[in-house]
């Protein structure tokens, strides 16, 4: 059902944990699928420095929290929000159609750290003027 | 270490080597068609005579009573739909539980969307029982079937099948009452005079048997209308050529697994408490769902407290354990199991279950091998989880 690279992912997730001091935190699920997931985020200049997560949730979830942070991890602010949900989908080699809901959360997870990191700073983030986590979409 | 361990009975057995053994020349030698008249025929002809012996004996009817359909969920429709249309003169009720296999309720809601019916369903308490007093609240003038299953796929939880009919009849005993006994063939005594009832739905998979193969018993003199049309078979009732290898496969696997069906589960049963003992001792936050008492004696469900059930259920498959799950997320859509929710489960509880189902051949080292490799597994999770 799910491709190598999911089930290495899920079996030994990376970027695992908490971040002590981050600079932001996004925390975004939804009680009726199960699926939560919260994302810390540590940030130098414009560069996300650091980043981990921790999730309750179905092999999907864990295994999306885990590439998205690899894939992060180090971009700059920008440029790490460009990323999709599609791009952790790819980068997964693929989800079966019913899960691919399930990787939107990390998308939301690090959206929604950038917002409390740039709200903390009073920092203007024009990709996320509009930025609402999608409560409902999981 | 990887194994090969198979907790998911409940789903489907294996077929067993006699059965096997029983099947063979069916597929080898014995190709006749069973309705022609030449004599190659009549092997085949006589398999099928000698399976339906073996399948009534299994639940104490006689072969006259013992329709072969493809298996449980044609059963079900038919013994639903086949009494709906027969007696919609009568009235147009039925009577049903809110934790029955799909292959009930949505044949149930198929008849109130398109055909004009109207359903109750009964609710279950906590441990899955339906409550006798609402049975009898629920019977109506217009009332023509009452369906509820002997022993629940999900939760093993066995109804009260006999104490139900009995309610049923002292109000109209015209009312027929359908048991879905799926889970009770090889793992219980099934006996049709016992429990009373008109009509009663197995299949050979869940005993060891062959899958695609099933039976309806229909109680002499209780008429309904066909399911499937066509051909002669079956006394008119059930067309189509038989599956005559899958039919002799299940009359043996009725053979040989109701014979000694109370000694077997007894052992099954004891290893089944070690296995919850050990689970409740050892992993903190785990709750046995449904009844202790009332129970299959094969059947385990857990909820296992900040864990999701996909992720349990793949990590044991990591371990070569096959167990399976009430998740939404092993299921396809978003809505966890209609039987958890309906037992008081909320829906973040019911997706971290866990329904171990043990057969005749587990043994104690494959349980303590599991609960050792759960202990591991509900730790891991549990550090990767925000909850
Ligand atoms: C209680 C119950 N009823 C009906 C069925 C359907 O049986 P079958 O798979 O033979 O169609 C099953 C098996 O999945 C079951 O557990
Ligand atoms: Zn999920």
């Amino acid at each position: 059902m799910y491709s190598k690279k999911v089930m290495e992912h899920f079996m030994e997730p990376h970027n695992v944990g908490e971040i002590e001091d981050a600079d932001g935190i996004g925390e975004v699920g939804n009680a009726k699928c199960g699926d939560i997931m919260k994302m810390y985020i540590k940030i130098d200049g414009d560069i996300v420095s650091d980043i981990k997560f921790k999730t309750f949730g179905c092999a999907s979830a864990i295994a999306s929290s885990s590439i998205a942070t690899d894939l992060i991890k180090g971009k700059t602010i920008t440029d790490a929000l460009a990323l999709t949900n599609q791009d952790v989908v790819d980068s997964l080699d693929g989800l079966p159609p019913v899960k691919v809901h399930c990787s939107v959360l990390a998308e939301q997870a690090f959206k929604s750290a950038v917002k409390d990191y740039a709200d903390k700073n009073n920092i203007d983030i024009p990709e996320l003027r509009d930025f609402v986590p999608d409560e409902d979409h999981h | 270490m990887n194994k090969n361990i198979y907790f998911d009975n409940a789903a489907t057995t294996f077929l067993d080597d006699a059965v096997y053994e029983a099947m063979k020349p069916y597929f080898e030698g014995h190709f006749g068609n069973p309705s022609s008249i030449y004599q190659y025929c009549q092997t085949a002809k006589q398999g099928i005579t000698e399976a339906r012996e073996q399948v009534a004996a299994g639940i104490n009817a006689s072969a006259g009573e013992i329709y072969f359909t493809s298996g449980g969920s044609e059963s079900d429709n038919w013994a639903i739909i086949g009494t709906a249309f027969a007696k919609r003169s009568k009235g147009n009720h039925l009577i049903t539980t809110k934790i029955e296999h799909h292959a009930v309720l949505h044949t149930i809601e198929y008849l109130e969307k398109k055909h004009g019916f109207t359903a109750t369903y009964l609710d279950v308490d906590q441990e899955g029982l339906v409550n006798p007093e609402d049975l009898k609240k629920a019977l109506t003038p217009e009332t023509i079937l009452v369906s509820v299953m002997l022993a629940n796929n999900e939760i093993g939880t066995i109804q009260p099948v006999a104490d139900l009919v009995q309610i049923t009849k002292e109000y109209d005993p015209k009312i027929y009452f359908h048991t879905d006994a799926v889970q009770a063939l090889g793992t219980i005594p099934l006996d049709v005079q016992a429990l009373g009832v008109d009509l009663l739905t197995i299949t050979a998979h869940k005993a060891y048997g062959p899958k695609g193969v099933g039976a309806l018993y229909i109680k002499k003199g209780v008429v309904i209308d066909n399911l499937i049309h066509g051909g002669g078979q079956e006394k008119g009732k059930r067309a189509g050529t038989e599956n005559v290898a899958g039919i002799v496969g299940f009359g043996k696997a009725a053979e040989l697994f109701t014979a000694d069906v109370v000694e077997r589960n007894l052992k099954i049963k004891e290893l089944r408490d070690h296995l919850i003992n050990r689970a409740t001792a050892e992993i903190e936050g785990i709750v046995i769902n449904g009844s202790l008492e009332h129970r299959l004696p094969g059947n385990s469900n857990f909820s296992v407290k900040r864990i999701e059930g996909e992720a349990l259920i793949l990590s044991l498959d990591h371990y070569g354990i096959a167990a399976s799950s009430g998740s939404a997320c092993t299921s396809g859509s978003l809505d966890p199991s209609h039987v958890l929710l309906a037992i008081g489960l909320d829906h973040g509880t019911a997706h971290g279950s866990l329904r171990v189902s043990l057969g005749k051949d587990n043994t104690k080292e494959e349980i303590d091998f599991f609960i050792d490799k759960l202990i591991l597994i509900a730790q891991k999770l549990r550090a990767i989880s925000p909850l």
